[in-house]
């Protein structure tokens, strides 16, 4: 195993550069050591001007996802080993503004996800002294797979069809959306079914899979997807038949 | 939510010309969006088998010959690969869609082996296909 593995790091710096371009640095090789050891060596040793999004280091807060030799990752759980001998090429999470170096926009995500209103959503909520909403193992696996997700962005990433069509809702929102949706404690399906049963929505995916190839969680937002078309062409059929106000 | 559209230029990424032929998944998805065209010609070319039919055994020669022209053949060979490209993923797309139950309990999708629901979902999919085939088949050659 050499000692030495060289990453290829985009850099953007938009106060001297027009756009951005790769820069070169040696980092040590260590078995143990995912990129992301790589650029906070590189930030603490090499150059500290490098910028990059990361916190938790162990896959539970999704700011450090980017983009590795092309494909969207989580850089605290993508190991330099299995790139050997390198180079390694680190740019910014695809289809996103970026803000600086690694560094993209995310508010365009933000926006979108509290428009699924990824809560529980009631008609009326119960008095606190009744005690809390119950529900059955059964009922918590209907969606807990969809709760895993952290937000990191990386199916946003891997979804051409945002990068081509930027009004769509995008893979993570609608998984999220789902994620409530199938809750037994919520009421809000109708509301989000406004949002979600759009052509910004459900309707512009075709279906390519690679956000369930990306997510590092095994969401599956592929998966919701699909489900909700189903359930979506199921309620346009229904108003159709029996509107809404008359049910 | 504030902007740092103000603070410093966004350096917007750009998707390739060519993005559709950096994974094999994008290359089948883009062929399978391009595979609607050939959808809607089948349809179109069913419609004037149906009208020449509809006028009568002249018209209808009139219209085999023009089907046996190598361009139309070579166009409805194309269109037919590109129908199966269609089908073969719709019916892969339908366990991704069905979510089967099971005496109230959802089946673990995780579990392998043939009686994985998916599959059993996507197997009932083709084989309703295959059934469907064969009945137009055989009423069409029967005749015939």
């Amino acid at each position: 195993m050499p000692d030495t593995i060289t990453l290829q790091v985009a850099r953007y710096r938009p106060d001297t550069e027009r756009e951005p371009r790769l820069q070169d640095y040696v980092v040590p090789l260590r078995k143990e050591w995912a990129v992301l050891d790589g650029l906070n060596y590189i930030k603490d040793q090499l150059d500290g001007t490098l910028s990059f999004r990361w916190s938790c280091r162990m896959g539970i807060c999704g700011s450090c996802g980017m983009s590795v030799n092309g494909d969207p990752k989580l850089t605290c759980a993508t190991f330099l080993d299995d790139y050997a001998p390198g180079p390694v090429r680190v740019e910014p999470l695809a289809n996103f503004p970026i803000v600086r170096d690694l560094v993209v926009e995310v508010n365009d995500f933000m926006l979108k996800l509290r428009r699924v209103k990824p809560w529980l959503l009631r008609h009326e909520d119960k008095p606190l002294d009744e005690g809390e909403y119950l529900q059955t193992p059964d009922e918590l696996d209907d969606y807990k797979k969809y709760s895993l997700c952290i937000n990191c962005m990386l199916c946003y990433s891997a979804c051409p069809i945002y990068g081509l069509e930027p009004e769509f809702l995008g893979p993570a929102a609608i998984a999220l959306a789902q994620r409530y949706n199938l809750d037994s404690r919520d009421e809000g399906a109708h509301q989000r079914l406004d949002v979600l049963s759009t052509d910004e929505g459900v309707w512009a995916c075709t279906y390519v899979g690679e956000c369930t190839v990306a997510c590092p969680k095994g969401v599956d937002p592929a998966g919701a997807i699909q489900r909700y078309k189903l359930i979506a062409a199921k309620e346009s059929m229904l108003d159709l038949l029996w509107p809404r106000g008359a049910r | 939510m504030s902007s740092v559209d103000d603070l410093a230029p966004l350096y917007r990424q750009r998707v390739s010309l060519f993005w559709w032929a950096r994974r094999r998944s994008y290359l089948l998805f883009v062929l399978r969006e391009l595979s609607s065209v050939f959808v809607a010609w089948v349809v179109v070319y069913l419609m004037m088998m149906a009208n020449a039919v509809y006028s009568g055994s002249a018209q209808y020669q009139e219209f085999l010959d023009w089907s046996a022209r190598p361009w139309v053949l070579l166009l409805n060979l194309v269109a037919l690969l590109f129908l199966l490209l269609h089908s073969v993923t719709w019916f892969n797309l339908a366990p991704q869609a069905i979510v089967v139950r099971l005496k109230g309990r959802r089946v673990p999708p995780r579990l392998r082996g043939w009686l994985v629901p998916p599959r059993v979902v996507a197997a009932a999919h083709f084989s309703a296909w295959l059934v469907a085939s064969a009945l137009v088949a055989l009423i069409v050659l029967g005749v015939g």
